[in-house]
């Protein structure tokens, strides 16, 4: 009877950290990859691609300003853009959940975010 | 039990849980992940339960979420440890009805079901369900500390009389 509980426990225990294992290896290797990049002007989003799909968009804004988005291997960069610094065509290519090209300039944000997600990332 | 004495038990009791959420507020542990405590109060709930009764538990289980959140923390605190202790109550209420663990293997129980019901709380205030990815992390630590404290509990049920 004892025994028999101390066996309940032990295989309990042992479903719970290989569940939790099993978890922690799907989000490690799955899950921190972005799904798709996310075009922002003026802080509204207003297209997203995914990154599995190799495209190239012209972002234009108004006054004729305008970021060229590559999405190609499942990154995401700026090659070619009408702003005067070119801080956004020198960052590097973006694949990650939460990165993020900023174009001050033109206001065009260009964010990483994952399959799920829907509302803006709150967290952290 | 005597209505008296009881109602002496359960004021020890939160008294005594309440204590231990003082105490493991003092002892940080940091794996990049918040939110991970050692769960020491369940030392008190898991006595109480095997002792006295799934009732019982309940009731120094929410009082002492109550009076941690108005003496420690703030509204939003509450709804996330209300939600986890309602979780893991009815958890380790079942699992003990069940008569299939030990005291450990259901304070392991009411560790990781006490995880589940902060993180979905907090999935549901926040609107986003990434934080679910802290889930595994809250998982293993919960598992390892909930062995501790049914351990402790254990030693507790063997030696105290009430």
């Amino acid at each position: 009877m004892k025994n028999k509980k101390l066996r309940n426990d032990i295989i309990l225990v042992l479903a719970l950290i290989a569940a939790a294992a099993a978890a922690w290896g799907v989000i490690e290797i799955s899950g921190k990859e972005g799904a798709y990049a996310i075009v922002e002007i003026d802080g509204a989003e207003t297209a997203r691609y995914p990154l599995d799909t190799d495209t190239e968009t012209v972002i234009g804004n108004r006054g004729g300003s305008y970021n060229l988005l590559v999405i190609k291997d499942g990154k995401a960069s700026v090659t070619e853009a009408s702003c005067p610094d070119g801080i956004c065509v020198n960052h590097r290519a973006i694949s990650r959940t939460g990165e993020t090209i900023v174009c001050l300039p033109n206001r065009v944000v260009v964010r990483i975010v994952g399959a799920d997600a829907e509302a803006p990332d709150v967290v952290q | 039990m005597k209505p008296a004495r009881r109602a002496a038990t359960l004021g020890i009791a939160v008294a005594l849980a309440l204590i231990l959420s003082y105490v493991e507020s003092l002892i940080p542990i940091s794996v990049g992940v918040p939110g991970i405590k050692i769960g020491l109060p369940n030392i008190v709930i898991v006595f109480i339960l095997y002792r006295i009764g799934g009732k019982d538990a309940a009731a120094v289980s929410l009082m002492r979420v109550l009076l941690v959140s108005l003496l420690f923390g703030n509204f939003a605190a509450f709804i996330y440890s209300v939600s986890g202790a309602v979780l893991s109550l009815a958890g380790m209420i079942l699992l003990k009805k069940t008569n299939a663990f030990s005291c450990v293997g259901v304070s392991v129980a009411g560790a990781l079901l006490h995880n589940a019901g902060q993180i979905a709380a907090a999935a549901l205030l926040m609107r986003t369900s990434e934080i679910a990815y802290y889930m595994p992390v809250l998982a293993a630590a919960g598992t390892v500390s909930g062995i501790a404290v049914g351990i402790a509990g254990g030693i507790l049920l063997k030696r105290v009389r009430l």
